[in-house]
């Protein structure tokens, strides 16, 4: 797979380290009444969708920036790539 | 039929023509008490054993393609019980028992070589690890023998012994592990079942549930609604999608497992060889093949076909490990859909919706489970109880702060 790095253009796989699923960067709230139930799905349950899949990639060998890729299950076809900055800070956090 | 050394005589003698179709081909019913869907190894071990050892036979097993299209007939066919923890290890020695005594129960050969199994380790450390691991197996009645580097020598001479990274020290070897032929399993369990009454249904993908106020009383499939009491679903890499279906999120992730087969060569490889610290694991077929594999590609995928810099690890591993292998041509490469879970080990429990029941997340080891796996879901359906063994293999073992984590690598599952 290459991945189409925003800043450095295509990159092979090679050079990354998957986290997983990008619902990762939401964060639950550590005071919200229920925050043991909501951390326990945040860190345990998955979509885990045959089809489009965004996910958190780091690319380890290289600027060693955080990416948000769509990438399809089914035929690892990458349909967008994305700084996991821009992504996070456009969901209201301030980094 | 019953299979014999008699029966392959009359046979021959006869012109081969009276051999039957292993298994029939029913249609489906309206309604069965028992609905397994999928027809991997599990589940059709799973319906096994509910005729078997609980007398249910009005059951269907659901399965998609054809029986044993999934990752029975992928996997690199390696048994073992090798396992630290509690939670973990008395079930994989009860699988390994019924290896041991499967062919006699199902009258079927699935060719199970106890060729032993060699996990080697490269520092002090991982040889305390071993000894540890090893006494644990003991304690939980397998077996385990602590080999030092010149007892490896003697029975794997080929190895890169001095490799400047890694150099072998010794290995935990368990003489009963082995491999078993993994196509032979589905069809010695599905022909099991088939002659107790259960009907093996192909082509039959389930597409939902039919459930009502909290009920499962049937499932949706590419042929029609099918009615049953209790559902059990045992897809494998599949649970994520079909689970889906029925609203419920799991502790799971999709990943694609690559395995990799040689030209025939000479015997050479003594048993399985596993290179943990390489990601590299060997053994032999019978018919001379080299088949290894490694880690999992470590991405989310449903493609059942994996990537080259996995493919170029693996190799990398086996260079390192024993360089005699540079000279062997691969033939085959393919992918499996693994169910990878949160703590690397499987679920066999009930499900929040009455009569649903789930077995899930084997991770990239669950056909050495298969019998032990079919043989406590079929307890657990048919009781309503957990089987002993696989007491601690429940859904909701995360909340409760209960993981079953042999790697101690937390809730990623690519780490596994
Ligand atoms: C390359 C590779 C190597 C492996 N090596 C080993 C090894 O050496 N030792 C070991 O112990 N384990 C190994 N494993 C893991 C092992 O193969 C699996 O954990 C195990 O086979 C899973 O259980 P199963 O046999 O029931 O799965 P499967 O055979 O995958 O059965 C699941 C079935 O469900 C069906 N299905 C899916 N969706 C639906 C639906 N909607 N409706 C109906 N049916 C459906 C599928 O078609 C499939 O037939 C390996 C796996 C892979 C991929």
């Amino acid at each position: 797979m290459l991945i189409d790095h925003p800043l450095l253009g295509p990159r092979d796989e090679a050079e990354f380290v998957i986290l997983g699923d990008a619902g990762l960067i939401d964060r639950p709230d550590w005071q919200a009444e229920d925050a043991a139930q909501l951390f326990h799905d945040y860190l345990h349950l998955r979509d885990n969708p045959a089809g489009e899949h965004r996910e958190l990639w780091f690319h380890e060998q290289g600027d060693r920036s955080w990416l948000v890729v769509t990438r399809n299950t089914l035929t690892h076809e990458i349909v967008r790539v994305e700084l996991a900055r821009d992504v996070a800070i456009a969901r209201g956090r301030d980094r | 039929m019953r299979y014999s050394a008699l029966q392959i005589l009359r046979q021959g003698l006869t012109g081969n023509r009276g051999w039957k179709p292993v298994w029939r081909e029913p249609e489906p019913k309206p309604h069965y008490d028992i609905v397994i869907v999928g027809g991997g190894g599990h589940g059709l071990a799973t319906a096994y054993y509910l005729a078997a050892r609980h007398g249910l036979t009005n059951v269907a097993v659901l399965e998609k393609g054809w029986l044993g299209s999934g990752n029975v007939g992928r996997n690199t066919t390696i048994v073992r019980s090798n396992y630290l923890l509690p939670g973990n290890e008395p079930f994989y020695e009860l699988s390994m028992k019924l290896w041991e005594g499967l062919e006699q129960d199902l009258n079927y050969n699935a060719m199970v070589s106890q060729r032993g199994i060699i996990n080697l380790y490269h520092s002090d450390g991982q040889r305390d690890a071993a000894a540890r691991r090893g006494n644990a197996m003991i304690l939980a009645g397998a077996d385990a023998v602590l080999l030092d580097r010149e007892a490896v020598r003697k029975k794997c001479p080929f190895l890169d012994f001095d490799n400047e990274r890694f150099p072998i020290m010794g290995g935990l070897w368990q003489p009963r592990g082995g491999t078993v032929r993994h196509d032979a399993v589905a069809w010695g369990y599905a022909r099991g079942a088939d002659r107790q009454g259960v009907d093996l249904i192909q082509n039959c993908e389930v597409t939902g549930f039919d459930i009502r106020s909290g009920v499962c009383r049937g499932v949706e499939t590419a042929r029609g609604t099918i009615g049953a009491d209790r559902v059990a679903v045992c897809v494998a890499g599949s649970s994520g999608r079909v689970m889906g279906y029925a609203g419920l999120r799991l502790p799971i992730e999709s990943h694609v497992l690559q395995a990799f087969v040689s030209e025939g060569l000479k015997p050479a490889i003594p048993g399985v060889l596993t290179f943990g610290a390489g990601h590299f694991y060997i053994s032999q077929s019978d018919k001379g093949g080299l088949v290894f594999g490694g880690d999992i590609d470590g991405y989310n995928s449903y493609a059942q076909r994996g990537n080259l810099p996995a493919l170029e690890h693996v190799c990398e591993g086996g260079m390192a490990l024993m360089p005699m292998i540079g000279r062997a041509r691969v033939l085959r490469i393919w992918g499996g859909l693994v169910d990878m879970s949160m703590d690397g080990s499987p679920f066999i429990d009930r499900t929040p919706i009455d009569g649903l029941f789930f077995n899930g997340g084997w991770n990239y080891g669950g056909f050495k489970a298969t019998p032990a796996s079919g043989y406590c879901y079929a307890h657990l359906i048919a009781t309503g109880a957990p089987h002993p063994v696989a007491a601690e293999m429940r859904l909701d073992r995360f909340e409760r702060g209960a993981p079953i984590d042999e790697r101690g690598a937390g809730a990623q599952p690519n780490l596994h």
